[in-house]
């Protein structure tokens, strides 16, 4: 087996598109939940004021989305397929939400009409939470495992998707992105919608804790094989409390008007949170709900070394590039939201 | 109807949407380079009001192609879970690579070619213009290159068989570079090069006409000409060289193309026709022998027809027949448009000539075509193939999904892309209507003095003042 730094190609890349995806979460994430929150602002001005805080960036933190597709297609083509199309409905529902979420963006500033501008400001923010919360239902649904056959191909139907466990996530995901959105805004704003979102920022915060509180006593319940892998390495346990703290910390951190690094505790909890979910996993990427040996694991779903070598070659050349330009935007969008000629 | 047909028809209707816009969004790029570098060389406000203007309208049609692009990266998975299994090992690192060098560097700075009129200088501005430019033209790259393996796949290996066989690389170059893959991208960007000059040359023109913005419209109309008139000839070339490929490489598809049947003989060159696939006859206007000539420079020469391949190996020989043809027209129409302006252009006559400003207003919609077509005859004529000679597209499918679920994503897609495409063109209208802003009143304009219709679009005159402080500048911000 080729390995790399004392680790095989197919660890490595299970981490590529971990970080990937977690990127997506914490870049897209604040830009979901500030359309989630959208609705809370309830003069023109702030909400103008709100879309431009993620004028700039939200299209470049999409990729990362995209990236995430595409490296899965690359590393485990199998779980690509296989959960795809499994997931076809609310995949095809997320995509039109993230059509509406990017063209209520771009025309809402088209016209001046006042009814122009509501419909899409509701456009906006219905489908960042749809977005947010489809997102969270797959990852529900993964954590619980899928009737995968011995073909690879899901057997399960297709509704089944919509059960109380997953959409517990799902809303968890509605709720945290809210939250670090929340905190994004606040470091953009200043004035009247500022002080609004002190308010909402607290109640965001409220909401998220309740719901983690109680993700984490169901999936105790709900997914027993992610609680034996823990039990089995208690030192996992870290991950959890730490969450824990994160969130703690941002409460505090807000009250003391330190808004960065509230904003880094809240990214940092969305990367958590994956994190917990792919230590109670790995090296499982879609546990088979009817035979265990069915699963799709990184080594069985991966794809060939040689192109996994390729792959990780072309990801370690690509992605420092990526976060430099991405570095370079975020710093020349740096300071408080100014509208000006050229903003939405 | 069955899953196949509705998952083909499902792909189908959702990437030709998508490439209504990619092509131009890579066209508009190059003339948005050319006009911002104009004015960091001569300062000229004219061609940054140019600049402006152009960026408005490239933010909505790139803002529609993101939209959509999206779309087709999950519906690899989601519609085709067999196939995406069978050549996720190569076609899976074209697809991340683009996302990584293509799309992360025109979603980047995008950011700063809408918003960084005042947050940085104008070199930095114009070097996030070149980004985006080059950006949208490397995402053309990794899609065609992918593409075209599936067209003329090499550099791999078949390992497994049965539900687990599936594509691997074995040399990673010799699969970027498959028989195929420089021609078809040389093809597709400059048919994208096409499309976004003629949409220049369509909105200048029809200023020029109306008489509005007549000094920078001549401008525009120069620098797209330009553009156009090099593309046009490089389109034949490149397409020349593709049909070449094909005839080596797919020759069921050449084969069809030209509607050739007979196993070997020399095969003649239609410029229109209608293929009779009872008789094996083409009716229509040939060149005896011109297709042997194009490829053997013999008008004598035999060529590989479709009778040599089992009837269950062919694609629709009268569909990919008359795409192929449109395309060939057009390319050819464009050659001589370009051409004919170039040369009133340079006789001093351009201006003047209505009639060929008008056919220009309406002459964005041919490369439009000339790229749908384009891709229809490329992509039936690899049928029944998804991977030429290897995966057959009923093979391909997702087995997991049902004939509802498609009916369901299908109807859906074609409600909401109606939606998209009726808005589009409305706010595409309303920018051009609306034009670069400043209307100055100029000497050379045919009727010489500042129409109505300019006075009501100027927004300095005209624009009424909104309540909000914030909007005091809003005369640009429906940007
Ligand atoms: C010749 C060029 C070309 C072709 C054949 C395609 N695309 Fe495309 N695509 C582009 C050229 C392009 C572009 C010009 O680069 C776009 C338009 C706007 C943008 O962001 O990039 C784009 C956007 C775009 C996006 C959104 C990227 C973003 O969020 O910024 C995705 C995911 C795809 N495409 C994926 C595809 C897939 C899966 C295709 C075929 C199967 C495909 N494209 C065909
Ligand atoms: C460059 C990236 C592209 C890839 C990777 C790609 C791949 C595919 C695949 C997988 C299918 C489905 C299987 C099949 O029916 O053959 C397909 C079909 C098709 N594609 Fe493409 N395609 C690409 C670009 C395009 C574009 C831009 C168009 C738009 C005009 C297009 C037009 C079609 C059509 C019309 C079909 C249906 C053909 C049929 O009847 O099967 N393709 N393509
Ligand atoms: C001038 C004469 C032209 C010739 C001889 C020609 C030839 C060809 C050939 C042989 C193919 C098939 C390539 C393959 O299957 O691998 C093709 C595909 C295509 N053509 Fe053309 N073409 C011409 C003009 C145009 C024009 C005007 C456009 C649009 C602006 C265009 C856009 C395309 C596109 C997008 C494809 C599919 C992508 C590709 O295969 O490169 N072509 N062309």
């Amino acid at each position: 087996m080729t390995t790399f730094l004392g680790l095989d190609l197919a660890v490595w890349w299970f981490l590529v598109v971990g970080a990937v995806f977690t990127g997506y979460a914490v870049l897209d994430g604040f830009d979901l939940g500030a359309g989630a929150i959208h609705m809370f602002f309830k003069r023109e001005e702030s909400r103008r004021v709100a879309l431009n805080a993620i004028g700039p960036v939200w299209d470049g933190n999409e990729v990362w989305l995209v990236i995430g597709g595409g490296t899965l297609f690359a590393g485990f083509p199998v779980v690509y397929g296989t959960v795809f199309s499994a997931f076809y409905v609310p995949f095809m529902l997320f995509l039109v939400a993230l059509i509406f979420r990017a063209i209520s963006i771009e025309f809402r500033s088209k016209e001046k009409m006042g009814w122009w501008h509501k419909m899409w400001d509701w456009s906006y923010s219905v489908a960042s939470i749809v977005v947010a919360l489809s997102l969270g239902v797959v990852l529900g649904n993964i954590i619980q495992g899928l009737p995968i056959g011995a073909d690879r191909e899901f057997h399960g139907n297709w509704l089944s998707f919509l059960n109380p466990y997953a959409l517990l996530v799902g809303l968890t995901t509605v709720a945290l992105f809210a939250q670090h959105g929340a905190v994004y805004l606040l470091l953009k704003t200043e004035n009247r919608i500022f002080t609004r979102l002190t308010l909402i920022v607290r109640q965001t915060l409220r909401v998220f804790t309740g719901l983690y509180l109680l993700l984490s006593v169901a999936t105790l319940w709900y997914v027993p094989h992610m609680l034996r892998v823990f039990l089995a390495q208690p030192w996992l346990f870290a991950v959890p409390l730490l969450t824990l703290g994160l969130v703690l910390s941002i409460g505090r951190l807000v009250r003391r008007r330190r808004y960065f690094p509230a904003f880094l505790c809240s990214g940092s909890i969305a990367a958590m949170l994956l994190l917990t979910v792919a230590a109670g996993l790995f090296p499982v990427l879609v546990r088979s709900t009817l035979n265990p040996a069915w699963s799709l694991t990184i080594y069985n779903a991966a794809s060939s070394h040689k192109s996994l070598g390729i792959m990780l070659t072309i990801a370690a050349i690509g992605i420092p590039l990526v976060a430099t330009y991405t570095g370079f935007v975020f710093w020349v969008f740096r300071g408080k939201v100014r509208l000006d000629d050229a903003s939405y | 109807m069955s899953v196949e047909i509705l998952a083909r028809v499902q792909f189908a209707f959702t990437i030709a949407f998508h490439y209504i816009y990619p092509p131009l969004s890579i066209g508009l790029g190059v003339v948005l380079v050319i006009m911002e570098g104009m004015f960091l060389k001569t300062r000229n406000p004219m061609y940054e009001q140019l600049t402006r203007f152009w960026i408005r309208i490239f933010a909505l049609i790139f803002g529609i192609g993101v939209a959509t692009g999206i779309v087709m990266e999950f519906e690899f998975g989601t519609n085709w879970a067999t196939y995406s299994r069978y050549v996720g090992d190569i076609f899976g690192s074209a697809l991340a690579a683009e996302g990584i060098f293509a799309f992360a560097l025109e979603s980047g700075f995008l950011g700063i070619l809408l918003f960084g009129w005042h947050r940085v200088s104008p070199r930095v501005h114009f070097f996030a213009t070149v980004m985006v430019a080059l950006g949208s033209m490397f995402s053309a790259v990794w899609i065609v290159v992918a593409n075209s393996w599936q067209q003329t796949p090499a550099g791999f290996h078949i390992v497994g068989s049965g539900l687990t066989a599936r594509a691997e690389v074995t040399d990673f170059w010799a699969m970027v570079f498959n028989p195929s893959s420089v021609d078809r991208l040389s093809h597709a960007i400059i048919g994208s090069f096409l499309a976004g000059s003629f949409l220049v040359l369509s909105v200048s023109a029809w200023y020029l006409l109306k008489g509005r913005f007549v000094e920078s419209s001549k401008a525009a109309f120069k620098i797209a000409l330009a553009v156009a008139t090099v593309s046009g000839l490089g389109q034949l070339f490149t397409g020349h060289h593709s049909a070449n490929g094909v005839a080596v490489n797919q020759p069921a598809k050449l084969a069809a193309f030209e509607g050739h049947y007979a196993a070997a003989a020399p095969a003649d060159m239609y410029l229109l026709g209608w293929v009779d696939t009872k008789t094996h006859k083409v009716s229509g206007l040939s060149i005896p022998g011109g297709l042997s000539f194009l490829l053997h420079q013999d008008f004598k020469a035999p060529v590989r027809g479709l009778n040599s391949f089992r009837p269950e190996d062919r694609p629709p020989v009268n569909f990919v027949f008359q795409t192929y043809h449109v395309m060939v027209a057009i390319g050819l129409a464009l050659i001589g448009l370009t051409l004919l302006a170039s040369w009133l252009l340079w006789r001093g006559r351009l201006w003047q000539s209505r009639w060929l400003l008008s056919v220009f207003v309406a002459a964005v919609l041919l490369p439009q075509l000339g790229n749908q077509v384009g891709w229809y005859s490329a992509e039936v004529g690899r049928q029944p193939w998804v991977v030429y000679g290897l995966l057959r597209t009923s093979h391909a499918l997702s087995k997991a999904v049902t004939a509802g679920q498609v009916w369901f994503s299908l109807i859906l897609f074609t409600l909401v892309y109606a939606l998209l495409f009726a808005l589009f063109l409305y706010l595409l209208n309303k920018k051009i209507q609306h034009g670069p802003g400043d209307e100055a009143p100029n000497t050379d304009d045919a009727d010489g003095h500042l129409s109505p219709a300019s006075k009501r679009n100027n927004p300095v005159i005209s624009h009424e003042a909104p309540a909000a402080s914030a909007a005091a500048l809003s005369h640009v911000s429906d940007l």
